[in-house]
């Protein structure tokens, strides 16, 4: 079989020693950057672009590839800890994984983050490996109108999200809208919102929201009296590191279909594996027999989106590596490092470079076992950092996302406005507002709205091709089906257990 | 690498400007420390690998490090704010392009610096050639039918382009002023997702730098109708260029300048030119920016008088085509 010497020789590529050190030197690089708040995977493929230009491309290419799927292992490991998402893809899997640490769980929650990345890391490679070519049609297949309408999709999931009020959910759906509409306008240039600070020109950034809403105001809360009892809770009772039996039964379905459809949603470029973190877990609440125990420390609210985001990461790479079209920012960084390198990725590469692509794709479950053997004890010490009293916390937690949040773009500006957000996050906690919902509208925001305004461009204005096309069409269908699911329940008064957890 | 050899090799061409040079007294020993090189692009664009490939060499030749800095944000103009406003020491540099240093100056009318008032001009380093390409199914065969095509269904076609003030946005709107037609234009973020669309068939036509284009026009997922330069390139043979397939008027390269923040001293200048001349005229710089299917400056176009002259055309180039899009 084909595939069997195309393997073979990509192990043999990637189990040379320079590009195993390569690989180590990726995932123990992607692992910090994950592990630590605001300094995000584009800012550290780019900042570490440079040094890759003196190695072979190869080599160079698995280390970037190294950075880009550890970085999804490590994002888990502050949502969990103190409540910051390191990457966008981790945003849900602070709802249940920080629940958990303050039950004195943390070590189960981190260990179940690795094993089931580990797992999504193991299939998703071989499903790249297999049917990687075939699967690039439904990325081709994605046009404008589709995009828009699973956007929509995932806006609906943020909805289900929400722990408390439905209406309060979808406000804050609107206020992330709103804030990613700052920058200009895709298809004039016009600035929108940007009160003329040049630093707003191209939009608030991720990174900058996150960590203020997240972050600062977590941050913030936990310093107001009255926590002080919540967080020595914290510190004092720790169970266990490693999952128990009944946890481990407990994630494995929701790792295996958070597998799958991280695997599906990865393949698509754009927020693909945002949308899988978010889709994953709310597949899982929709299932669940008991889903009040979602947003309280549900162990499955952690396996399936880190299943879903790892999976995603793998299968990214495949419209890099078969149409030679970056799906992302990162993969566009990527391409750069082949062009320095004097090889221009396209349609053709797996015939031209299989030294580079199998090489690549053996190189990823090499990296995932590496990743899983570094992360597990890694738990142990994690846990401890929790023991380290808060005083002295706090100031490196806020002086590490304010490093993060300045190294995005090199503006001070970012950072003062990290700070704003976390006073706007702060009340917004007061008052009982989830900032996840937030933050997923304002990934999903520019997507929509600039895939809206392509279908419409290319229809000549005729909002109908976002039904007559069958993949947009069926989309929609799911997520007006979703809708109703949500709103049923509030029309007949009698609050769906889906969105009441609690009633504080 | 800095061998010994190139080491002793950069003293001597130091000791050659010096001699070539009034110097004054405080760009006597330039450079002494590290340079700064703005790059108003990401790492890894078509800009970057460009300043990259040349600063390693006149590194070399000048004996002191070259650093890049990768400044991104508002079309290349936040980068290039910052360089105007730099010390004009010598040692932060800025590698400009067709976009900061022409388009700019029509496309953000507050733009916070101007390209030829606050610049000094010191080489140019490579130009990279626009492509003319379509869906593969597009019905038109050749430029010709192209042209006819499009005026006759100018309601129905699409071209996609990689956001406003980028080079596939500005060469297109060239073009479509050149053919008098106003298409849709539907944008994208950057030239990724743009050539995606191409590929899936869901637009019909863009043009594009050559370096993304190559390896998808060989594989047939989209075709190109023409190179918009006087020369055929070397890594498209069978394309003919626009004066061939019958529109010459139509012309554009995306160019990469280094320029330097006003009142630089002429023979920082000077010696920063004779620093990049040498590396366009080293074979190994030569044939990896060839790959890349730029097109390296003829030596007439190399002084920054030229440069200057050829800001001044840019700009006066693109203005009214880009003028009415704001």
């Amino acid at each position: 079989m084909e595939l069997f010497a195309n393997l073979a020789h990509g192990f043999a590529v990637a189990f040379s020693p320079i590009n195993l050190l390569m690989c180590l030197v990726g995932a123990l690089v992607g692992t910090l950057v994950g592990v630590l708040p605001g300094i995000g995977t584009i800012a550290t493929v780019a900042m570490l672009l440079p040094i890759t230009f003196g190695l072979p491309p190869v080599g160079a290419l698995i280390m970037l590839a190294g950075i880009y799927y550890g970085a999804q292992y490590g994002g888990s490991t502050t949502s969990i800890l103190v409540n910051i998402p390191g990457e966008a893809t981790s945003v849900v899997t602070a709802l249940d994984g920080h629940q958990m640490a303050k039950q004195g769980r943390a070590g189960p929650a981190l260990a179940i983050a690795a094993i089931g990345s580990f797992f999504a890391g193991c299939v998703a490679t071989v499903l790249i490996a297999v049917l990687g070519a075939p699967l690039t049609k439904l990325a081709l297949a994605f046009g404008p109108a589709e995009y828009f309408s699973l956007m929509v999709l995932g806006l609906i999931f943020a909805v289900v999200l929400a722990k408390g009020s439905v209406l309060k959910a979808i406000a804050m759906i609107v206020f992330g809208l709103l804030l990613s509409m700052v920058g200009s306008d895709i298809e004039t240039g016009a600035s929108r919102m940007a009160f003329n600070i040049p630093e707003l020109a191209d939009g608030l950034g991720f990174a900058t929201v996150a960590m203020g809403v997240f972050g600062f105001a977590e941050i913030i809360r936990n310093l107001d009296h009255g926590a002080e009892m919540n967080r020595n809770l914290v510190q004092q009772k720790i169970t266990g590191l490693m999952p128990t039996r009944k946890d481990i039964a407990d994630s494995t379905p929701a790792i295996l279909r958070g597998t799958v459809l991280g695997s599906i949603l990865g393949i698509l470029p754009g927020g693909g594996a945002v949308i899988a973190s978010f889709a994953a877990y709310t597949l899982e609440k929709k299932l669940a027999k008991n889903p009040s125990r979602f947003g309280r420390g549900a162990i499955e609210g952690v396996a399936a989106p880190e299943s879903a985001n790892n999976a995603a990461a793998q299968t990214s790479f495949i419209p890099l590596l078969t149409l030679g079209i970056p799906p992302n920012a990162v993969m566009a960084l990527m391409v750069g490092a082949m062009t320095i390198h004097g090889i221009v990725p396209g349609p053709q590469v797996m015939q031209k470079q299989p030294d580079l692509v199998w090489g690549m794709i053996a190189s990823m479950w090499i990296g995932n076992l590496m990743l899983i053997i570094i992360n597990l004890p890694l738990v142990g010490i994690w846990v401890r950092l929790l023991r380290v009293p808060y005083r002295l916390m706090f100031p490196s937690i806020v002086v590490f996302c304010a490093i993060g949040i300045y190294s995005v773009n090199n503006a001070p500006v970012d950072v003062v406005l990290a700070g704003v957000f976390g006073l706007v996050g702060y009340w917004l906690i007061k008052h009982d507002f989830e900032p996840a919902p937030l933050l997923l509208g304002m990934v999903l925001g520019p997507l929509m709205e600039e895939n809206l305004r392509r279908a419409l461009l290319i229809s000549r204005g005729d909002w109908s091709v976002f039904v007559s096309r069958p993949l947009s069409a069926v989309l929609l269908a799911i997520a007006a089906g979703l809708l109703v699911l949500a709103v049923l329940p509030t029309l007949r008064a009698k609050r769906d257990e889906v969105f009441v957890e609690s009633e504080g | 690498m800095m061998s010994i050899r190139s080491l002793a090799g950069a003293c001597l061409s130091a000791f050659v400007a010096l001699g070539a040079f009034a110097v004054p007294a405080s760009a006597q020993n330039y450079p002494t420390r590290t340079i700064t090189m703005i790059v108003p692009f990401a790492a890894g664009g078509p800009t970057d690998v460009v300043s990259r490939i040349v600063t390693a060499h006149m590194a070399q030749t000048l004996g002191q490090s070259i650093v890049i800095e990768n400044v991104v944000g508002a079309g290349g103009t936040t980068a290039t704010t910052r360089a105007a406003r730099a010390a004009n020491d010598g040692y932060t540099l800025i590698t400009g392009h067709m976009g900061t240093h022409a388009a700019s100056v029509p496309l953000y009318p507050k733009l916070a610096y101007h390209p030829e008032k606050d610049f000094e001009p010191v080489a140019l380093l490579a130009g990279t050639p626009i492509l003319i390409l379509a869906r593969k199914d597009f019905p038109p065969k050749d430029l010709k039918e192209f042209v006819v095509y499009v005026k006759a269904n100018a309601e129905k076609v699409n071209a996609a382009h990689a956001g406003i003030g980028s080079v596939s946005h500005a060469s297109c709107e060239l073009l479509n002023s050149i053919l008098g037609v106003k298409p849709v234009g539907v944008p994208f973020n950057g030239t990724g997702p743009a050539m995606n669309a191409l590929v899936a068939g869901q637009v019909d036509y863009m043009c594009d730098q050559i370096v993304n284009a190559v390896p998808q026009i060989n594989a047939g997922t989209i075709k190109a109708y023409a190179v918009a330069t006087p020369e055929r390139n070397p890594s498209l043979p069978n394309v003919p260029t626009t004066t061939e397939a019958g529109l010459p008027a139509f012309q554009a390269q995306a160019w990469n300048a280094i320029f330097a923040p006003k009142g630089t001293s002429p023979a920082i200048i000077a010696t920063l030119n004779a620093a990049a001349i040498k590396a366009l005229d080293d074979e190994n710089v030569r044939k990896r920016l060839l790959d890349l299917g730029s097109v390296i400056p003829a030596p007439v176009n190399r002084t920054p008088e030229a440069l200057a002259t050829l800001v001044k055309n840019e700009i006066a180039k693109w203005t009214p085509v880009l003028k009415p899009a704001t």
